[in-house]
């Protein structure tokens, strides 16, 4: 990071995905910054234009099926993030977002290919052909992260028909253990949830099902994210909001 | 009969003997009387205005009463995310001019409360029935309306799964099979356009949109939209159909071919957009514009929107207004600064009739509530804090509406509140 210059945060395509709020992350990453007094400023990279390799952190958020094909064409064609990522940039990529930035996913009947930039894949199921797909995964989610990334719970709100999986020999690790919902859907419950994981850390790329938006629910997932690219950061007390909102969420959560 | 115990056995016999023609079957003239009971019973019990339970079962009792009395008549379906229920009060308003009007003004917009709005005499009467997106077929196939007036689809209750390409694709493939309805649509929401394209006869009409993050995507060709001035087309050759009929001030419509003054006791440009499509269509049912008009000139609120009730005992009062997804709080946003700069309590709550999920209210720009007192209460009320400390907007959290309209600087504070804080606002204050 170039003391002195912004942070960069990159917000990808928010046309296509900025169905489900996502785009708050960049509004979290971007005040977390500028109330400890660094610069920030939000890149918008609307669909069509070319992303630029050059920010420090680039968001995905969750889009429909035919905007989830038009991104996961539009990044993968020109691989800046590839590019940016391999130069030290961090990557927060949420449900639609999250699949794309893995192998393969599903849309439309048909299998597209991703960014390859984590080693998931995802389907509609990895069940056996004969049995039926698993229902749409939507509500309340909370997932216990991995202890390496000395996060507090991180809850959320997830909304997607996906299954996803580490592919054989896949970097980093899982996001954390679902203790309520879906995430990926590998758990040991019928419906794919219950003790399964969420999401994926590889190395300063961040994937997850989390909604909420995420970052705005979870600030020290925020701060994680911009310790990367800064190292220490000041101490931040304000908003005293989002404190109040994590215990409203841990009382209306508590006991499932 | 299981709704009418014994003792109100009279109330059966007058429902019964009361005038239901003749030419319905004998099983829609029983599901009619079912209806007339169900519903007596229901506003009796204090349960609401009775339209679901009563239109629920008739529709068990003759599933083909809604086709029996909603076809040969005049009817108009009104269809979108937003502005249903004040543009189809609007429409009956103006369809009022010519005779009776049926409508469904209890915002029951499912099949049973549109067969609930027709199930009482005169069965002839020329009917504004606001219908829910995803009903929108069924119910038209049933009654195949002379007229469908689709307003706009965005973004709203995500946890439903209500994509809104779907539904645009759902409307497109019903107007292809309604041969003799014409579509009243708005040329400036691109799914609605593209929807109403697959009609046989079309009234464009340009009503406005401006909420456009849930357009950007040609509906046709998935590729993007391009947008200027002057509208928006796409690569496959689809764009914005020319408007007969456009909002082109803020009291000024241009009506085929000539400009024309519109006054609306409703406020807000958004209202003049639903009054057009509401002219509109009222044209079609053969109301003139001007009588259209005039009678929509004195509505002053809708199912309690934009009026002003008491908010606790102590003289506190607030104006009600609806903001249930981005593109309703980006109207209400319009709204608030066309008028003096009151304290704004905002009411959000995320029960199932509200969508689950509260994360769309990151991509409303709150920011534009900066300079004026702002209150929060609600079942998310943590959720909208968080999101105006990140916009930096000061505000403070209160246990109810009532409390926080008592905390406020003035006496007559602005309410905007989603679906089901709205609801329990509007009940509470009325008692």
């Amino acid at each position: 990071m170039r003391r002195g210059s912004a942070t960069r945060i990159a917000l990808i395509y928010p046309e296509l995905l900025g169905t489900y709020g996502d785009g708050g992350n960049a509004i979290v990453l971007e005040q977390r910054l500028r109330w400890r007094g660094l610069p920030a400023e939000v890149v918008n990279v609307p669909a069509g234009s070319p992303v630029p390799d050059s920010c420090d952190i680039y968001l995905l958020g969750g889009g429909e099926d035919a905007p989830q094909v038009l991104a996961a064409d539009g990044i993968r064609q020109n691989r800046a993030i590839v590019r940016a990522v391999g130069s030290g940039a961090a990557v927060l990529a949420v449900c639609a977002g999250y699949q794309v930035i893995g192998a393969t996913f599903p849309s439309g009947g048909e299998i597209h290919e991703g960014l390859n930039l984590v080693d998931i894949e995802t389907r509609r199921s990895f069940a056996p052909p004969e049995t039926p797909p698993p229902g749409r995964a939507v509500g309340d989610i909370v997932v216990e992260p991995d202890p390496r990334l000395h996060l507090p719970t991180l809850y959320g709100y997830e909304n997607h028909a996906g299954r996803t999986r580490r592919l054989p020999g896949a970097g980093g690790f899982p996001l954390g253990v679902v203790r309520r919902g879906i995430g990926d859907g590998e758990g040991g419950g019928s419906d794919g949830g219950g003790g399964g994981t969420d999401g994926i850390v590889d190395g300063r790329v961040v994937g997850t099902y989390l909604h909420g938006p995420v970052l705005a629910q979870n600030p020290a997932l925020a701060d994680l994210l911009l310790t990367w690219i800064h190292g220490d950061l000041p101490p931040l007390e304000a908003p005293q909001e989002a404190q109040v909102l994590r215990e409203a969420r841990r009382r209306a959560l508590a006991g499932s | 009969m299981v709704f009418v115990s014994g003792h109100r056995r009279g109330t059966v016999e007058s429902a019964m003997t009361t005038s239901i023609p003749r030419r319905f079957t004998a099983r829609t003239q029983a599901a009619l009387a079912v209806e007339r009971l169900a519903a007596q019973a229901s506003r009796r019990l204090g349960r609401g205005s009775g339209e679901m339970i009563g239109g629920k079962l008739a529709l068990r009792v003759s599933p083909g009463a809604l086709a029996e009395v909603g076809s040969h008549r005049r009817t108009a379906c009104v269809s979108g995310t937003n502005g249903k229920t004040t543009t189809t009060r609007l429409l009956a308003r103006a369809l009022g001019t010519l005779g009776p009007v049926k409508s469904n003004s209890g915002g029951a917009n499912m099949a049973p409360g549109v067969l609930a709005a027709l199930s009482r005499p005169p069965f002839d009467a020329a009917a504004a029935l606001e219908v829910d997106e995803i009903w929108l077929p069924k119910v038209a196939h049933e009654i195949s309306p002379r007229v469908v007036l689709l307003l706009n689809i965005s973004r709203d209750q995500l946890d439903r799964s209500n994509e809104t390409r779907r539904i645009a694709s759902m409307w497109r493939e019903l107007g292809a099979e309604l041969r003799d309805t014409t579509v009243v649509a708005n040329v400036d929401d691109p799914l609605v356009a593209w929807a109403a394209g697959g009609w046989h006869r079309q009234v464009w009409v340009s009503a406005g949109q401006n909420w456009t993050a849930d357009a950007m995507v040609c509906p046709q060709c998935a590729r993007l939209l391009h947008r200027n001035e002057a509208g928006w087309w796409s690569e496959c050759g689809l764009a914005r159909p020319e408007p007969i009929v456009a909002v082109t001030g803020q009291r000024e419509i241009l009506w085929y071919g000539r400009t024309i003054s519109a006054r609306l006791d409703l406020p807000g440009r958004v209202n003049l957009g639903n009054a057009a499509m509401a002219a509109a269509a009222a044209r079609e049912l053969g109301v003139e514009v001007e009588a259209a008009l005039a009678a929509m000139a004195g509505l002053g609120d809708v199912q309690g929107r934009y009026q002003e009730v008491a908010l606790g005992e102590q003289g506190r009062r607030g104006r009600l207004l609806l903001a249930k997804n981005p593109a309703g709080w980006v109207e209400m946003m319009e709204l608030l600064a066309d008028a003096p700069p009151r304290p704004v309590v905002i009411d959000f709550n995320s029960q199932t009739a509200d969508g689950r999920d509260p994360s769309w209210i990151w991509d409303v720009p709150f920011e534009r509530l900066a300079g004026r007192q702002v209150l929060v209460t609600g079942g998310r009320k943590e959720d909208m804090s968080v999101r105006l400390a990140y916009a930096e907007v000061p505000h403070s959290v209160h246990a109810s509406a009532e409390d926080a309209a008592q905390a406020a600087n003035e006496k007559v504070v602005d309410v905007v509140a989603n679906y089901t804080a709205f609801r329990d606002l509007l009940v509470r204050s009325s008692r």
